[in-house]
């Protein structure tokens, strides 16, 4: 029992990982996406896209994922471009664009679904083929509680794991990262030192979009086994949510986004508890993300703060 | 001959901002990027489905807008309904206190209503449960709004993030309500009697005067009142404020709880008028239905100016409504909708652009026979400007 709430909360974690680490590439740049639920969307729609593509052709599992993946980053990383061309160049609020993204992105997903319609069983043979099964090192191991909670997963919880520890070493220990983070604190001083400010902007907009779309290909492929699921902004919200929880670090938001799959799947499991208290479980993780906001602006310590300029547009002449 | 002198590349494009933008010029643009987000709306929907053309594109949005007089006040209604939100938001964004949380405020309002009517309706007279719950209204979602101030003005805690944890609270809380009441139910609490809609008033004609004093209210304190007044000076420059002695913390206060007061009458109207009935769930709908977040755009888009947010909420319920019915026309689902009005917005968002800022293209290179230029660099198209007329 505890075994498998663990399993779960693992592997529901890991959407709002991809979602998180890709948000925090992105607010490191300075820019606030509240796309973040839309591109998620856009993901999803690209993964099973890809995904069923690549499984109709006959290819091997791999490949299928290759493709899903690929698909998925693509789609993202398309609303990840848009995002920036709006912001980064065309200098408009990133809010309102970010709301809008969100807006579009779901119609897409609902719409595409719809489309898609009583097909919805197209995916979950491609899921049950290439998504779910465990890894080589899984499948051959004894079954005891360690292999089922670290081993068992599909191929894309440890990519997005993977993915989250990169996107921390690249922003910790790498030059690029510390220009990256200066351009996210103080754009014009980054600009006066030499950083390209715009190129930063927009790569760490698009691939930061294009992790965060894995995510939304991850839920509809692995978690949900492969139906059509439109809850996938909801998800987003809580990635968004993750990455203040997280204070702005993937390598925390690994821990954090196991902690919300946890209080996510949480209520399924609970027994002898009625359907309300249920409902008051899935407060938790945003009352416990604005809790740490409180909390670190009343410490007010330099490295638990957002990026300084999040949310501001930069133009080289304003003063 | 050869061009010995260092070539230095000279950007393609540069941006400068355009100062004393004309009003007629800015509201050009605008109406030039509408025209465009619709043609393109209808190419898309061309391409996605065999069932639509160019023409039926344009009767059936015409028809979801406007086809029937009961049409025609749906709209005029949910048109209210987005400019309460709107205006609600308004004054918080003048002083560049970036709410999103307009969403939950109205959820809380919707929460506090439905709270008191679910306890207290048949167990006492019609007008005490009305006075109750529009007060509870407003105490909710006062509460709502400004509880991220006090934090913003004591710590200064990132308000964007904060409302938009709080819009989610409220969405839990409002769920637990549901279940609390109706644990078996079908996840919606009808109101039989306790509301106003019960008392057989004329829903549209309460939505709309609402609506039509609050504009007109909004727009005389924006605009003479002295807390219009220092609302402008804090969001224009916090530093001025602070050296002619306005107390910015009071104002953000203060701000938020007039922003409280208006989202918890929006939320009151749609639990109590127009639905009659409370919804609220993460995963699938809430009584606000997102319109909260709506509301950011459309004041964003009006440039926060009242009567202007009342035309830019109509656009966006036209396209809204219209789409929609394009949708179930073309069996395109319910979700279309939602996809045209991301376009939309879209192409009324990069007009700020096309406004705000003049675009000034590399000036043609001097009159060199073409062979000895130093580098290929044929004029390269323009880029696409949408908005552009």
């Amino acid at each position: 029992m505890i075994v498998t709430i663990i399993t779960q909360a693992i592997r529901f974690g890991i959407v709002f990982l991809y979602g998180s680490t890709g948000e925090i590439l992105i607010e490191k740049a300075g820019h606030l996406n509240l796309g973040i639920p839309g591109i998620m969307c856009l993901g999803g729609v690209g993964g099973c896209m890809g995904a069923y593509w690549a499984f109709r052709g006959g290819a091997p599992a791999a490949v299928v994922v290759l493709l899903a993946v690929f698909m998925a980053m693509l789609f993202g990383g398309l609303g990840g471009l848009l995002y920036g061309v709006f912001t980064i160049t065309m200098r408009c609020n990133q809010n309102v664009t970010g709301l809008s993204l969100t807006t579009f992105g779901a119609g897409v997903l609902g719409f595409w679904g719809t489309q898609m319609g009583d097909q919805g069983i197209l995916f979950a043979r491609p899921s049950s083929y290439a998504f779910t099964p465990s890894l080589f090192f899984g499948s051959s191991t004894p079954n005891n509680w360690f292999t089922t909670i670290f081993m068992s997963h599909g191929v894309l919880v440890y990519l997005g794991i993977v993915f989250a520890v990169l996107v921390s070493l690249v922003l910790k220990k790498t030059r690029i990262g510390l220009s990256l983070r200066a351009v996210g604190e103080n754009p014009a001083a980054a600009d006066a030192a030499g950083i390209p400010v715009v190129r930063y902007k927009y790569v760490s907009c698009i691939l930061g979009a294009a992790i965060a779309g894995v995510g939304g290909a991850f839920y509809l492929l692995d978690c949900t086994r492969g139906s059509l699921e439109y809850v996938i902004d909801a998800m987003g919200w809580l990635a968004v949510a993750l990455v203040i929880f997280s204070l702005w670090r993937s390598d925390i938001s690994i821990l954090g986004s196991f902690i919300f799959g946890f209080l996510y799947i949480l209520p399924r499991y609970i027994e002898g508890v009625g359907l309300a208290e249920k409902e008051i479980l899935k407060v938790i993780p945003y009352a416990a993300t604005a809790l740490v906001l409180i909390v670190i602006s009343f410490f007010n310590k330099k490295e638990t703060q957002p990026p300084a300029s999040l949310g501001l547009p930069y133009f080289r002449e304003d003063r | 001959m050869v061009n010995n002198t260092k070539h230095v590349k000279e950007p393609l494009v540069h941006l400068t901002r355009r100062l004393n933008v004309s009003p007629l010029f800015a509201w050009l643009i605008r109406i030039g990027a509408f025209i465009l987000s619709i043609l393109v709306c209808c190419i898309v929907s061309c391409i996605l489905s065999p069932k639509v053309n160019f023409g039926s594109f344009f009767k059936y949005l015409f028809e979801g807008a406007f086809g029937s007089s009961k049409l025609v006040t749906t709209l005029l209604r949910d048109l209210a309904i987005y400019l309460i939100l709107a205006l609600a938001v308004t004054p918080c964004f003048q002083m560049r206190y970036w709410n999103i949380g307009g969403e939950g405020q109205a959820m809380m309002g919707a929460f506090g209503c439905s709270l008191v009517i679910a306890n207290t309706a048949g167990k006492m007279p019609v007008w005490a449960t009305i006075a109750l719950s529009f007060a509870a209204a407003l105490v909710m979602s006062v509460l709502w709004a400004v509880i991220p101030a006090l934090f913003k003005a004591k710590w200064n805690t990132n308000e964007t993030l904060l409302t938009l944890m709080f819009n989610y609270i409220a969405v839990c809380l409002g769920a637990f309500l549901i279940k609390k009441v109706e644990p078996k139910g079908t996840g919606i609490l009808a109101f039989k009697e306790g509301t106003l809609s019960s008392l057989g008033v004329s829903d549209f004609w309460i939505i709309f005067l609402v609506a039509a004093v609050m504009t007109v209210f909004m727009y005389v304190y924006q605009k003479y009142s002295k807390h219009g007044y220092e609302i402008s000076v804090v969001g224009e420059s916090p530093n001025t404020a602070r050296y002619v002695g306005i107390n910015t913390k009071k104002v953000v206060i203060r701000t938020l709880l007039l922003c409280g007061l208006i989202s918890g009458v929006a939320g009151y109207l749609l639990v109590s008028v127009k639905d009659s009935s409370f919804l609220s769930d993460s995963t699938t709908q809430s009584t606000v239905a997102g319109r909260g977040f709506t509301a950011v755009l459309i004041s964003w888009l009006a440039h926060f100016h009242p009567l202007a947010m009342a035309l830019t909420s109509f656009l966006v319920v036209f396209i809204n409504r219209g789409a929609t019915q394009v949708g179930n026309m073309a069996r395109l689902g319910n979700s279309y909708a939602g996809m045209m009005v991301g376009i939309f917005f879209f192409f009324i968002i990069a007009t700020e652009f096309f406004i705000n800022f003049q675009i000034h293209f590399r000036a043609k290179a001097p009159a060199v026979p073409k062979e000895d230029r130093p580098a290929p660099a044929p004029e390269e198209p323009k880029p696409a400007e949408p908005g552009r007329e």
